[in-house]
């Protein structure tokens, strides 16, 4: 009786295995979701943040290093019975930030660790460290923000600061990850890639309640973190704290460049800002404080100020009307100061005097020579070609672009060609008095600080020049992007060059006696950019010793009249200083340093 | 050695099916309670390892006492011990240890011995007593409603304290009264119960209707003039739209708030995975990450390092499919398919009704175990709190099932004698 039941309860255990098998087939052999699921259960990812490499100077001095910072970390699980007052006392914190920040970890996660409180000082951390057993749940999670041993060079260094969702999202990379340091400007932005260095991560097993169990599968796939890059500048570190000193009290800016390689040796923005400021948990409110100061600290005036060049250009003007054919190195003319207001006096110049004593009648004169070249009928005509030409041979003196300098947000000045003026005019409707101005570098044209140093150095150099960079070699190597070794021809010819360099070395004896360094020929130029809405700016630039020059230098000090006061001195000041490595002429610096040149 | 010795009549092929499963079973909690940090020896009685070890040395002792006892006093005084067992859950409802919300513990100095455990062999053992005579009719209304009580009453009283699980343990005893020839009907009833209330969670309501509807209609269209098979028809249609609607009054006032998210959790796991799904989702990662060959003898982290809840007990068979892998869960499901049918070999080829029966119930009580545990490890089913036979840590249970198998060992190798008799 019912003896074929026991077949069906037979079946039912076989299909009872069979099913078991199937399904267990799907979960552990077919479905590789689950290991995944095991894997991210126990390994806790830490992130080991690299190094940012190191900066030195071109002596090796240490510029910007390294400096500890903690990031306390909650889990939020492990949390229990802690003294909330002593923690917000001991943290800083109030009681309501406390409740916050807690409900942002746990909403983060129960049992992963996130951040609670972020970049806490090395000195604050001395401080609290010993508090830390009462505080379970919290650890410290170290971490590097940059430190520096100078108070300047902000401009040029520029700042890090934690990448931004909306960087990450546009980042093609794919290397930065939330939390992540990147510079933001200067070279910390512009050698990025080389600073960095690469993340390093350790993966750890820990079990259910967090705590640790020993490295995952032995630390293969662990990776070690790979400190960035050191930079080495070839920025003077003392010639750069000297300038500093100098141009205290002063807007404006210093651009100072090894002709024979295109190195800068002194970058100043004035005012500046200590970059420490930038650096670390303050960032935001000190931020705030430098954008709204209206001195605009945060301004690279070497790089982003653009002011028209006044007399300097005037060695431009030469040198093209010599390479032009349109006036001959000893020529003479007679200006009186008929044709544009002049400080040189009536009389006759050749080129060597008019540089000399900066005539700007002598300027425009060549200027028309240069812009009407009696190839066409009509002013009218002639204008726009002559222009044309000019501005050619101006844009190979590295003026109406960016030099192509290793640090960010360059501006171009600007060169103004026909198509400006018929902009203004209409076309065929302006002639060469409707832009006299430009002879003496006044009227549309404009040149930043960097251009004008870079002027100084296509001088020293008899007709070329190096794109000025900031960078002399980067990690061990002494790499440098082949941009900055090739030689760029300005296409005048060398022999045009002495008698414009007599005459700026005529210019620094006969008339500039404050930029005169004993047993050292200067070779300089000052300017005076007229500004109509004060105390015009003061501009000067030189070479030094001249020949075989050493450096070039530009000057520029805003609101502090003629050129030959304030800018002469400081220029003369630094490249003594550079040349001979002390300043004797201590009175010079006095009245360098009481001058008050901010109204 | 005398040829009528015992040693000689015993079915060794599923003493050694037994053996294995325990040994495997004792290296899996070993391996589920490992620490590398903390190394104590194997004998150590504060880990689970080592206090299994106790357990399966004494369960060799009831072993020998199962088999030194004359075998007609199972079947003498198998209404005793049944009621015994019955008292000690009436006492333990009132003096009992708390453990995991049920109230189903004795506490005897460090250890603790659960009756619910004792009381499956002895509600067999009573089952088989009552259907053991010639007179008996498994279809007679009376007989069903006796045998309904053995098995009921242990079921409510189990409830009682809290343990669920262990309820439906007895309830598998129908597979005896299957058998022994009861209609089929009873388990079609049942399956469709089932069914209904599964569908019900996973579907809505309206759903349900509209299908009964269609079905109904077609049946009843089809069964021209048989108006018996309409009746029945029309009667379950009433019967399943008054279950679908009950059920929310089930899930909300008779389960327990626990059991409801088990269910809910079964249906849905990703519903909550830190919460209710926790168990489930924990244990499907274990067994999921194993792969084909496993990770290795002590290498699972999943139940090492705590994710798994209950990794020794309810839930060994995490530490097997993790550290095994699919490998070793074709190993030891087949080890328990083999047992489960040597067991119904075995009873089928007794002589007397009682060892059968007897045999039938040592089967399904096994069979509920090994399928519930292992399916609820892999999320078929819904977390009950039941051990896998032989495999699982603890005493009561290890002892339970070493018992209950080996009376049956005990009646096999006395069959001869019955036919003689």
């Amino acid at each position: 009786m019912n003896e074929s039941r026991k077949y069906i309860i037979r079946i039912a255990i076989v299909l009872i295995g069979l099913i078991f098998l199937i399904k267990l087939f799907f979960i552990q052999v077919m479905n590789e979701s689950y290991r995944l699921a095991a894997e991210n259960n126990i390994v806790q990812k830490i992130i080991e943040y690299p190094y940012r490499g190191l900066i030195h100077d071109r002596n090796n001095n240490l510029i910007a290093y390294n400096e500890p910072i903690y990031d306390l970390m909650l889990v939020p699980k492990e949390l229990q019975n802690i003294d909330t007052l002593l923690f917000c006392q001991t943290f800083e914190i109030s009681k309501e930030e406390f409740i916050a920040k807690y409900k942002k970890s746990r909403k983060y996660s129960y049992i992963k660790p996130s951040i609670f409180i972020e970049q806490i000082s090395n000195k604050t951390f001395a401080l609290v460290q010993d508090k830390m057993v009462q505080f379970s749940g919290f650890y410290t999670q170290a971490r590097t923000v940059r430190g520096y041993n100078t108070k300047g060079l902000a401009n040029i260094l520029g700042y890090t600061g934690e990448v931004s969702n909306r960087f990450l999202r546009r980042d093609t990379t794919k290397y930065y990850q939330s939390g992540d340091f990147i510079g933001i400007t200067g070279l910390e932005k512009s050698y990025e890639e080389s600073l960095r260095g690469r993340r390093g991560v350790k993966f750890k097993m820990v079990n259910v309640r967090g705590i640790e169990k020993g490295a995952f599968k032995d630390g293969k796939l662990d990776t070690l973190s790979i400190p960035g890059d050191n930079l080495k500048l070839s920025i003077d570190a003392e010639l750069q704290k000297y300038a500093e000193e100098l141009m205290e009290g002063k807007i404006g800016s210093v651009v100072a460049i090894e002709p024979s390689t295109g190195e800068i040796l002194t970058f100043i923005s004035s005012p500046s800002y200590d970059p420490e400021m930038l650096s670390g948990k303050n960032f935001g409110k000190n931020f705030t404080t430098l954008s709204k100061d209206s001195l605009k600290p945060l301004f690279n005036r070497p790089l982003m100020a653009m002011y028209p060049p006044g007399s300097i250009f005037k060695i431009i003007q030469g040198l093209i009307a010599l390479e032009e054919g349109v006036i001959g190195p000893y020529d003479q003319l007679f200006c009186d100061g008929s044709l544009i207001g002049d400080h040189a006096p009536p009389g006759n110049y050749n080129m060597r005097k008019a540089i000399m004593l900066s005539s700007n009648n002598y300027f425009y004169k060549v200027f028309r020579r240069i812009i009407n070249q009696n190839t066409e009928n009509s002013q009218f005509k002639e204008a726009p070609i002559g222009l044309e030409r000019w501005k050619k041979n101006v844009l190979k003196f590295g003026l109406g672009r960016p030099l192509g300098i290793d640090l960010p947000n360059e501006r171009a000045g600007l060169v103004p060609g026909p198509e400006d003026y018929n902009r203004t005019y209409g076309r065929g409707r302006w002639k060469f008095s409707n832009i006299t101005s430009l002879s003496i570098g006044q009227g549309e044209l404009l040149m930043n600080p960097i251009q004008m140093a870079n002027l100084a150095a296509i001088m020293a150099n008899r007709g070329h020049y190096f794109i000025p960079h900031i960078v002399k070699g980067v990690g061990s190597t002494s790499y440098l992007d082949s941009r900055f070794v090739e030689k760029v021809e300005t296409g005048i010819s060398p022999e045009h060059f002495p008698v414009i360099i007599d005459g700026m070395e005529d210019a620094v004896v006969g008339n500039t006696a404050r930029a005169i360094i004993p047993g050292i020929a200067v070779c300089g130029k000052t300017g005076t950019a007229q500004n109509p809405h004060g105390e015009d700016h003061s501009v000067f630039m030189a070479f030094a010793p001249k020949e075989n020059p050493k450096i070039a230098i530009s000057v520029f000090v805003e609101n502090a009249g003629w050129g030959g006061r304030a800018a002469a001195s400081i220029s003369s000041l630094l490249m003594e200083k550079y040349i001979t490595g002390e300043v004797m002429r201590s009175w010079i610096e006095s009245y360098v340093k009481k001058g008050e040149f901010i109204y | 050695m005398n040829r009528d010795s015992i040693l000689n009549r015993l079915d060794w092929v599923t003493i050694l099916l037994y053996a294995t499963l325990v040994v495997m079973g004792w290296i899996n909690i070993y391996a589920a309670v490992y620490d590398e940090e903390i190394t104590k020896s194997l004998i150590n009685t504060s880990s689970n390892a080592g206090k299994q070890l106790l357990w399966i040395g004494t369960a060799i002792v009831l072993i020998v006492g199962v088999m030194t006892l004359d075998y007609k006093f199972y079947d003498n005084f198998a209404y005793l011990i049944f009621g015994v067992m019955i008292l000690l859950l009436v006492a333990v409802l009132g003096t009992g240890t708390i453990v995991a919300g049920s109230k189903s513990w004795f506490q005897i100095g460090g250890f603790r011995l659960q009756p619910s455990e004792f009381t499956k062999f002895a509600a067999v053992l009573a089952l088989a007593r009552y259907l053991s005579p010639g007179n008996i009719k498994i279809d007679m209304p009376r007989t069903q409603l006796i045998a309904a009580a053995i098995i009921g009453i242990p079921v409510l009283l189990v409830m009682l304290q809290g343990d669920l699980g262990s309820a439906m343990v007895f309830g598998s005893l129908f597979i005896v009264l299957f058998r022994e020839g009861i209609s089929p009907n009873y388990f079609i009833l049942v399956l469709g119960v089932v069914a209904v209330f599964v569908l019900s969670l996973l579907v809505s309501q309206t759903v349900i209707f509209i299908g009964t509807g269609v079905i109904a209609i077609l049946v009843i269209g089809l069964s021209t003039r048989n108006y018996k098979r309409i009746l029945v028809t029309l009667a379950a249609v009433v019967a399943i739209v008054g279950m679908v609607k009950s059920l929310d009054f089930i899930m909300s006032n008779v389960l327990k708030p626990h059991q409801k998210n088990r269910v809910i959790s079964l249906i849905n796991p990703e519903a909550d995975p830190l919460g209710t799904g926790w168990n489930v989702t924990q244990s499907k990662i274990a067994i999921g990450s194993g792969g084909m060959f496993g990770k290795g003898f002590l290498q699972g982290t999943q139940t090492k390092f705590d994710f798994v809840p209950e990794q020794s007990t309810d839930f060994i068979f995490c530490t097997l499919g993790e550290e095994h892998g699919w490998i070793g869960s074709i190993i030891v499901i087949a080890l328990f398919s083999t047992l489960l049918i040597r067991v119904s070999i075995i009873a089928e080829r007794q002589k007397s009704r009682f060892a059968r029966v007897y045999g039938y119930g040592v089967l399904s009580i096994l069979l509920f175990h090994y399928t519930v545990n292992i399916a609820m490890t892999i999320g078929l089913f819904p977390v009950i709190g039941i051990p896998l036979p032989f495999f699982s840590y603890g005493g009561s249970s290890l002892w339970s099932f070493t018992i209950l198998l080996f009376i049956l060992l005990k009646l096999d190798a006395h069959r001869m004698q019955v036919m003689t008799r």
